[in-house]
């Protein structure tokens, strides 16, 4: 069964006085309890727009996001439906979930489902900062007054609150250092093995990602060109961007070696190479990536979109 | 003769509330002509103070012993002209954020001609010439047309390139990059860690590259210092300090990263945080963290002792270290 389904979703950016912008442009993807999909990419390729509609915070231009087989309606001026406060997002700058002006103890029991009542809401808060490794005496302070690791502990606590059955973590630890790096993934990669929660975990950070998603799908430009169970996309990536991402990852060896670079730049979204999206900076372009490839499964829970791995057709 | 940067029994303070604030204790340092060098370690853990002090950025107030020589010169006692002479041409700093060393309102030529008509007393036309060269070497493609062009017209991976270029502008000896590439994708960092490479065997560029990243200090570096609480704790070859530390927090930065292949294997943090300056334990300051602490560890600050081939650790321990996986 799966938790959170997102289908053919697409969102367009319309500025001012310019040319709309397409920056996710038809995505899907699904993500089960107890199960960690990883999405990474480049800046700009469309991922926290992604986020965003995911969890509900816009809406896609079109498309769909269903939470619990129930479509997902953008979030208004409204207190959010009760259904659907189990979608949860935690970010990557802790203070877009945290109120700096309102003790932490406060800002968590807004989250406390309203059935929880009389004293059981405090102890609640205290076994939700048990839950992020914090000591309940946190519940009196402000956010200014943790570290940046604490305050993202703090953020995730938030989140938790409602008790949430999915989480979009977006860049979640891409501003701290190494130590508070550690706890925070150990923290969200218990709440799933441990809750059996849903997780979309996005991050520029391959290898962090790599190390603790089932399943990873890879964007470029607006549009998923591979996704696979991490360990095969790892060791077997068919798609050659997915190859140039994991091939620029700097690793530790003994003799310095550099990491191969890839060909060219990003194009702007607004406007896009057509077929192919990746073409222009792919070594393996041919010329029938003039036209855009279709998305083929690859296996279970796995899938690209490359004209190299398409079924040859049976005339041929 | 000796190095072409050589920090020797470094200290700086900076002026408190309530009193002065030791940020570095006793750095010792060097970068050879056309070497890579790798500073590591955390925020806070002085990495940004030395390349501060080597470039006379220190905050007004800032106390310093010990000595700083560029290419034999003492860099501590210089004042604003002898400081002007040494930037630019001989030291150059890339900065994380590529936006901090551009002006936004200014076009790219302009900044970059700019340096070299003071620096190396060049004409607009030869300056032009040598700008556009500058870019196409960072490989900015249509140099041409990026000097006519803003800041803001790059993405950031382009601007970090623009801003290199000006840190070449006057052909410096000795650059110093302070995690040039920390908020870049990893296909744009390769490109940068690439230029920075070949700048070194293409023009004998000395490179001090600061990165709290160990991959990229493997990828780049020969030589590497670990950096904790204002102090060298590690330093050595990069690939043997990296494959085989010596110094117990350089085995848990290595602990801490992801290692690959077992998904869902956590990570091993490093229990709590650095230490604030000015809050220091006493002793050993990686001693409240540390897995190997011993008792002789919350007495005495252990000085940096001779740990294999032209190494250096700063523990009492001397054998190497597991790392955990």
């Amino acid at each position: 069964m799966t938790l959170l389904e997102i289908e053919a979703v697409h969102v367009e950016h319309k500025p001012r006085g310019r040319a709309p912008v397409r920056a996710v442009a038809g995505v899907d993807l699904a993500v089960a309890p107890g199960q960690i999909v990883g999405l990474v990419g480049e800046s700009g390729c469309g991922k926290s727009s992604l986020a965003r509609v995911a969890a509900g915070l816009t809406a896609p231009s079109a498309g769909q996001v269903r939470y619990a087989g129930r479509p997902v309606t953008p979030l208004g001026w409204r207190r959010r439906n009760a259904d659907e406060v189990g979608l949860q997002m935690v970010f990557q700058n802790p203070y877009a979930s945290l109120n700096p002006r309102r003790a932490v103890g406060e800002q968590l029991l807004d989250g406390v489902p309203a059935e929880v009542a009389g004293p059981a809401r405090r102890a609640r808060v205290a076994e939700l900062l048990d839950r992020v490794g914090m000591p309940a005496t946190a519940a009196a302070r402000y956010p200014h007054q943790f570290s940046g690791g604490q305050r993202q502990r703090l953020a995730i606590a938030r989140a938790l609150a409602p008790q949430p059955r999915v989480i979009i973590a977006d860049e979640p630890v891409t501003a701290l250092d190494a130590s508070s790096q550690a706890q925070v993934v150990n923290l969200l990669v218990g709440l799933v093995r441990e809750l059996g929660m849903g997780m979309l975990f996005i991050s520029h950070d391959l290898a962090l990602v790599h190390e603790i998603a089932d399943v990873t799908a890879v964007m470029y430009l607006g549009k998923i060109v591979e996704a696979a169970p991490t360990r095969r996309l790892w060791e077997q990536p068919l798609h050659p961007y997915t190859r140039a991402l994991i091939d620029a990852v700097p690793r530790i060896s003994a003799e310095p070696v550099l990491p191969a670079t890839l060909a060219g730049e990003v194009p702007d979204p607004a406007n896009a190479p057509s077929g192919c999206r990746f073409a222009p900076r792919c070594p393996h372009a041919f010329d029938r990536c003039a036209e855009a490839p279709p998305t083929v499964a690859t296996g279970p829970s796995a899938a690209v979109a490359c004209w190299l791995h398409q079924p040859q057709p049976a005339h041929l | 003769m000796g190095a072409l940067l050589d920090i020797d029994r470094l200290a700086v303070a900076l002026p408190g509330p309530r009193g002065p604030l030791p940020i570095l204790h006793d750095v010792s340092l060097t970068v050879g002509e056309g070497e890579l060098v790798g500073i590591a370690g955390e925020s806070g853990c002085g990495k940004s103070m030395t390349a501060q002090t080597v470039l006379g950025l220190l905050p007004p107030g800032a106390k310093t012993t010990g000595s700083a020589r560029f290419d034999g010169r003492e860099l501590l006692t210089l004042d604003r002209k002898g400081w002007q002479r040494v930037r630019g041409r001989g030291i150059a700093m890339v900065f994380q954020d590529p936006t901090a060393a551009l002006h936004p309102m200014l076009t790219v030529g302009t900044q970059l001609t700019e340096h070299m008509r003071i620096h190396l007393g060049m004409n607009r036309k030869a300056a032009q010439r040598r700008a556009v060269d500058l870019l196409d070497q960072v490989r900015l493609p249509d140099p041409e047309r990026a000097l006519r062009a803003y800041p803001h017209q790059f993405s950031g991976g382009m601007r970090q390139r623009v801003a290199i270029a000006g840190a070449l502008a006057a052909q410096p000896r000795l650059l110093i990059a302070d995690e040039p590439t920390t908020a870049l994708d990893v296909t744009v960092q390769a490109g940068i860690l690439a230029l920075l490479d070949r700048l070194r065997r293409d023009t004998g560029l000395a490179v001090a590259f600061i990165t709290h990243d160990l991959g990229v200090l493997s990828a780049l570096t020969a030589r590497s210092y670990v950096f904790y609480a204002g102090r060298v704790v590690e330093a050595g070859p990069t690939g043997a300090l990296l494959t085989g530390p010596r110094h117990p927090y350089t085995a848990a930065l290595l602990g801490a990263r992801p290692h690959g292949g077992q998904t869902g294997v956590a990570l091993t943090p490093i229990p709590g945080s650095p230490p604030a300056p000015g809050e220091l334990p006493p002793g050993c300051a990686f001693s409240t963290r540390c897995a190997h602490v011993r008792d002789e560890c919350r007495t005495a600050v252990p000085p940096l002792h001779p740990a294999g081939p032209d190494r250096t650790s700063a523990c009492v321990i001397r054998t190497e270290l597991e790392v955990a996986a």
